[in-house]
């Protein structure tokens, strides 16, 4: 079969300044019970905590809770063998379940000073650090669009959107984005 | 906008749940004991309450969780929402419409 790797192209992402897009990366959606998570995140270098809503990270891998019994993993794209190998190694004889998501979903980067107004444009979770401080994560809806959202600094947003919801989500950004810079 | 409060991430916007139908309804221990009736009870008929109602509710756009919730059917006020498995929460540890 030809090859059409070359010829794929990324979702249109519309242009602003305060959202750009991310590499691609190596996402696995685990799910299991706490002893799985444990187990998991240890072999992944990563501090397992029950508490919802939070993502631990380190060093390029990050696990983010969407649930009780669901963590999306996230590592560079050039770990995905050795990631999911780790894993596989890890969890052998327990069960759980370890799918690969990377190409479902796109990342994107919302930051600035104006990064939490521009995403409540469209997201209406209470942004205010206090009540959605750093390394908190959750699965929400950005206008008509279900994204996981992050904050990775005060000022800084990681969304994973999925692949299909990524021009919509981005227009809807930038057009967001050129009412708050007006 | 409504907060609903999930026992798992606690109060977030309505619009990330959806209702999942009355609550506490146990499915028939050998169907093929029940009569045409008592199974077609079980399928279909569902109260119509006028007031505090057991609901399922679902964080779908969340953590995905379906939980329990009262709620009264006549103002939408929320007055409890616990974990499936567990019994409603007594009435001194609902909420109550404060106006
Ligand atoms: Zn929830």
């Amino acid at each position: 079969m030809r090859d059409l790797s070359a010829a794929r192209q990324g979702p249109y992402i519309a242009a602003s300044p305060l959202v750009r897009p991310l590499p691609p990366a190596t996402r696995l959606l685990l799910r299991g019970d706490p002893d799985v998570m444990a187990t998991a995140l240890g072999a992944l270098g990563l501090q397992f905590a029950e508490t919802a809503c939070r993502a631990v990270s380190a060093s390029g891998r990050a696990a983010l809770w969407l649930g009780p019994d669901e963590r999306l993993l996230l590592g560079p794209q050039a770990e995905f063998p050795a990631l999911s190998e780790l894993l596989r190694t890890a969890l052998a004889g327990r069960a759980h379940s370890l799918v690969d998501v990377s190409h479902r979903q796109c990342a994107l980067e919302v930051s600035g000073p104006q990064a939490g107004l521009l995403l409540n444009c469209g997201c209406p979770l209470d942004l205010d650090p206090a009540a959605f401080p750093v390394d908190m994560c959750t699965r929400t809806v950005l206008a008509k669009a279900e994204v996981v959202l992050w904050r990775t600094a005060e000022r800084s947003f990681h969304l994973e959107v999925w692949r299909s919801f990524v021009p919509y989500v981005s227009k809807v950004l930038s057009l967001a984005a050129r009412e708050l810079t007006a | 906008m409504l907060l609903i409060n999930c026992p798992y991430c606690g109060e977030r916007p309505e619009l990330e749940f959806v209702h999942g139908g009355q609550a506490h309804i146990a499915r028939p221990g050998n169907p093929a004991e029940c009569s045409d009736q008592q199974w077609a009870d079980y399928l279909y008929r569902r109260d119509n309450i006028k007031g505090v109602h057991a609901e399922r509710w679902r964080h779908t756009h969340g953590c995905g969780r379906f939980f329990n919730a009262l709620r009264d059917t006549t103002s939408d006020l929320f007055l409890a929402t616990y974990k499936v498995g567990e019994r409603p929460p007594a009435q001194s540890q609902q909420k109550r419409a404060t106006a």
